[in-house]
């Protein structure tokens, strides 16, 4: 409680004095013709409404219930996406990473915050965090208990540092006792954190 | 530059602390700033890469004590004043004191949908690849002022390379106006222990992206 509470005596600190300096720039801009004001609201708008994980999931779970569109996604994830119809392109390089039993995989950037924001969305606080980034690449597991996740023993972890214009997104497990579920049920069970590999996809049983 | 934002291994910032049900922006000019910087790199007055150099270079303590959004928005109206596009004089005031400058392009709310999908990084090769999968490489011990994206755990250690990913911009050329310089990309596999000694967890395993001028055979 004590931690909520600070931060949001921090946040609301930064929020006027950001306000300020955000509106001040912007006139500025605006005024010397740089940016269409009109523009941007079309952005904001984009990505709160628009793009989103739920794009990410609805991709996973064809992968889970088309065996062909998991090769092609495997082959050339950016391609397969396209032809998915969801977007117009999503960069020359998305990589998906398939989980196995014997292998878990997990996406970090560890100098700055590349995520696939045409799959995913905007990168949660997190992501973006300085704890994340750091211990990501040295101690996976720990941030997996933050998470609360557990993986079982014998299960090796593989972690991606994004430090080119290449993109992953992780394939989670399909879950057991999902047999002849359409996709848009599949999609229900795909979270955002089992495509960045902090998560596993939902148990059968979460979604009714 | 060997920056507080090579965090990769480094102790002591705590547990990762996810939030329930995260908003995609905590306050209106957080979208704002977001929007500027999409904004204004579609007008093509700089590369991703020298944007990601203007977050390096800010002061340490102003790099950890700022939110994400923060930094972008220090980091957009440094840029802007070093392009000579905007003066700090007019920040201040709040208003345009001079007129603006002419830009290759400016984004209209008709271009928007255009812009919501990532630009292309793949160039023509200038050679062929010189490392293939499967071949053991070292990486190189270096440390450049400027911008680089061979983050320091995994300098002057062995890896496998694992996969070639085609030629891209040279992000340490392109962070510093030196242009594109295309170079072919990697995906190298190292041992966790290779990174951090015999305490590593044995079952991982850690790859970067590493551009050609980085590694070299081992």
């Amino acid at each position: 409680m004590t931690h909520d509470h600070d931060d949001h005596h921090d946040h609301g600190s930064e929020l006027s004095e950001m306000q300020l300096r955000v509106r001040a720039l912007e006139t500025v801009l605006a005024e010397k013709g740089y940016i269409d004001s009109k523009a941007l609201d079309l952005i904001i708008e984009a990505y709160e409404t628009k793009v989103g994980p739920h794009t990410g999931a609805r991709v996973v779970a064809k992968a889970w219930s088309d065996p062909a569109f998991k090769r092609a996604l495997l082959e050339d994830g950016s391609k397969a996406v396209a032809s998915f119809g969801l977007m117009n392109r999503v960069g020359d390089h998305l990589i998906p990473v398939e989980n196995t039993p014997q292998t878990h995989n997990m996406i970090v950037c560890t100098l700055c915050s590349c995520y696939p924001w045409e799959v995913l969305g905007l990168p949660p606080v997190w992501y973006k965090s300085a704890p994340y980034r750091s211990r990501a690449v040295n101690d996976p597991r720990g941030v997996l208990a933050d998470f609360g996740v557990t993986l079982p023993t014998g299960t090796n972890i593989r972690v991606w540092d994004s430090t080119a214009e290449t993109r992953f997104i992780v394939l989670p497990m399909r879950p057991a006792g999902t047999e002849g579920w359409s996709e848009e049920k599949l999609a229900a069970l795909v979270t955002r954190d089992s495509m960045i590999g902090t998560g596993l996809a939902k148990n059968a049983k979460e979604v009714a | 530059m060997d920056g507080i934002h090579d965090m990769g291994g480094m102790h002591g910032f705590g547990k990762v602390e996810p939030e329930p049900n995260e908003p995609v922006f905590h306050a209106p000019w957080e979208g704002r700033t977001l929007a500027l910087n999409r904004a204004l790199g579609y007008a093509g007055i700089w590369t991703i890469d020298q944007t990601r150099y203007g977050i390096e270079r800010l002061p340490p303590d102003v790099y950890l004590s700022s939110s994400y959004y923060r930094k972008w928005e220090i980091r957009l109206e440094n840029l802007m004043v070093e392009l000579g596009l905007i003066g700090a004089d007019e920040l201040k005031a709040g208003h345009a004191l001079r007129p603006g400058k002419a830009l290759k392009r400016t984004l209209t709310a008709a271009e928007v949908p255009n812009t919501l999908s990532r630009g292309s990084f793949t160039r023509p090769a200038q050679g062929p690849a010189r490392f293939k999968a499967g071949d053991r490489v070292r990486t190189k011990n270096i440390h450049p002022q400027t911008h680089t994206r061979l983050p320091r755990y995994a300098r002057d250690k062995v890896g496998v390379v694992e996969a070639v990913r085609g030629c891209h911009v040279y992000p340490d050329t392109a962070a510093i106006g030196q242009g594109d310089d295309p170079q072919w990309l990697y995906t190298v596999l190292f041992d966790g222990r290779e990174l951090w000694g015999e305490n590593s967890d044995p079952s991982l395993k850690v790859s970067i992206e590493a551009f050609e001028p980085y590694i070299e055979p081992a």
